[in-house]
């Protein structure tokens, strides 16, 4: 027997904007883009002017225009430690070992203590004890402990990635919605089942919105692991540079980490993306600097 | 009061789903350290297959009932028994309706109506097809691979039902479950949660604070008092079935049943309503 039922489809129509409203946005977009040209070349070209005419000091602060020579004399040339892309290459690997590794462990360990109280209740304090630690120091004992490797950097991320992702994955195992658990359990989950596609899917929201910050300790991480001691790696290019008094090679590092950082961005939010297909799409008007 | 005669009384010795409270008492802790009591020496029968519609001031525990029924709370005092076995945790003949949408935002209309059988270790596909049955049945073919926040309130009540009758509850426990649709929205979903009711007719308790709902769809109508609530008064529903949940309410029968359950649960009502203001003046 089937019922009769009188719902409507849930497609969205696609409504036709006005012209001049079209007009007006394409116009603000325009406006938008100007400005943001308007700041680089204020930011970029002061410096390069200032360190010109000699009123900012170029031998502290480097010069735009040296700092795109030194970075194009590593592509071309080469680092003193190989070349230009295994040194990339190195920091990457310490900086996605790192990161999975924290992810991975910071989610296991979240998720059971957000479920089993008692695991929460004996825990708690000694994680607060070991989060209070500022633990860039801790690069220091690893630096020592497991030499100038890759280990030594990649322990550094972890754990620093790991705690900013485990507190987000307690609250986010914490804070799902009573009735979704209840009507899985009434529906005939095992607790096991009810962690895996009640818990966990609820807690992504919260784990993918650390990611974003996390991947950026995992960087950190690799970087000052390197700087305090390493054969390869933009850490150690950028300790280098600062030993032999030249500004524009800590620069050009720098840049290129901060580029390696937004492709990185560019990758977690596509995965965000995929993850959360299911949740309501966020209303896109044209909010400023989307 | 007269005797109740709609038909599901009469099949009461083959079928199993009957539920039974015995003086249950059930206390809470408050987030203050006090205690609170929902539930004072409730006593309330449910026979097999009937259609129980429980009414009361907001804050009598009504919801409580239902979830010591479910199994989800556990009395302080007292017996909850269904079919004359005391509960203890969820049983797997139970289904239950929240007021609040309660389907899985992340998984897909089909898989969450199939989500049941898939916990209770069906087979993917033959719980699929059983799935595509009962979307089927409330008319949301065509809507398979949607997520619940691309259906209307409606829509997503319908897959919650679903969802529920999958599993072919003896038992089915609805805690206000359209109280958050439109008016018209809600006596649609009345009308169809009956023709559903009435394929696998599982015992029911429909906790709701509307009368004129409760009255339209139950075999019985229990009064509870304002907290702690225990049972007031039970009216049986002599209207005759299939009912027409939109048109029956113009009946004089049941205008007559409006006035006399009314009468009962105005005083109820008064005592919350005051309570409450008392509270917050």
């Amino acid at each position: 027997m089937s019922l009769t039922a009188t719902a409507a489809t849930a497609d969205n129509e696609r409504f036709t904007l006005d012209p001049s409203v079209a007009r007006q946005n394409r116009r603000r977009r325009f406006g938008v883009y100007a400005s943001r040209a308007a700041v680089f070349v204020v930011i970029f070209g002061g410096w390069q002017w200032f360190t010109q005419l000699g009123i900012v000091d170029q031998f502290f602060f480097g010069q735009p225009t040296k700092i795109v020579k030194q970075a194009m004399d590593w592509f071309s040339n080469g680092t003193p430690y190989g070349s230009l892309w295994s040194q990339i290459g190195v920091t990457l690997e310490e900086t996605v070992l790192g990161f999975v590794i924290g992810v991975v462990l910071g989610v296991i360990f979240g998720i059971a203590l957000g479920r089993v109280r008692f695991l929460a209740d004996v825990l708690g304090p000694y994680i607060k004890i070991v989060n209070s630690i500022p633990r860039i120091v801790l690069g220091a004992i690893f630096t020592v402990a497991f030499g100038l490797g890759l280990e030594s950097k990649v322990l550094l991320a972890v754990v620093l990635v790991f705690f900013s992702v485990f507190f987000n994955a307690f609250q986010g195992a914490r804070e799902v919605d009573r009735n979704l658990i209840s009507n899985a359990r009434i529906l005939g989950a095992s607790r096991g089942q009810v962690t895996r596609q009640v818990v966990l899917p609820s807690a992504f929201t919260w784990i993918l919105a650390s990611m974003h910050v996390s991947f950026g300790f995992a960087l950190i991480g690799a970087i000052v692991g390197e700087y305090m001691g390493a054969q390869q790696g933009l850490g150690l290019l950028i300790s280098q540079s600062q030993n032999t008094f030249n500004p524009n090679g800590v620069f050009a590092a720098m840049f290129i980490i901060a580029i390696l950082a937004l492709v990185a961005e560019g990758l977690i939010t596509l995965l965000e993306r995929r993850l959360l297909a299911w949740r309501p799409p966020v209303l896109s008007g044209d909010a400023p600097g989307a | 009061m007269s005797p109740n005669t709609s038909e599901s009384g009469s099949q009461t010795s083959t079928r199993t789903g009957r539920i039974e409270l015995r003086a249950v008492t059930k206390r809470f802790r408050t987030p203050s350290g006090s205690v609170h009591t929902a539930l004072r020496d409730l006593d309330l029968v449910i026979e097999p297959g009937e259609f129980c519609a429980v009414v009361g001031p907001t804050g009598c525990g009504k919801s409580t009932t239902a979830t010591l029924v479910a199994g989800l709370e556990r009395p302080s005092a007292g017996e909850v028994l269904v079919d004359g076995q005391p509960v203890r945790g969820i049983g797997k003949r139970t289904g239950f309706v929240f007021q609040q949408d309660a389907v899985l935002p992340w998984k897909s209309v089909l898989d969450n109506v199939a989500a049941g059988p898939r916990f209770r270790g069906a087979d993917r596909r033959i719980a699929h097809e059983r799935a595509r049955d009962w979307l089927r049945r409330v008319g949301l073919t065509g809507f398979e691979n949607r997520y619940p926040h691309q259906l209307s309130g409606g829509m997503r009540k319908r897959v919650a039902l679903a969802q529920s009758f999958i599993n072919e509850p003896g038992i089915l426990l609805l805690d206000e479950p359209f109280s958050a649709l439109d008016v018209q929205t809600r006596s649609i979903m009345s009308h169809e949660l009956l023709s559903l009711w009435q394929l696998t007719q599982p015992s029911v308790v429909f906790i709701t604070h509307d009368l004129e709902e409760a009255i339209a769809l139950a075999d019985k109508v229990v009064v509870m008092t304002a907290g702690p609530g225990t049972v007031k008064a039970v009216y049986p529903i002599d209207l005759p079935r299939p009912r027409s949940v939109q048109e029956i309410r113009f009946e004089q029968r049941f205008v007559d049943l409006y006035h006399q359950i009314w009468e009962a649960l105005r005083d109820e009502v008064q005592v919350a309503y005051a309570r409450q203001t008392a509270l917050a003046s």
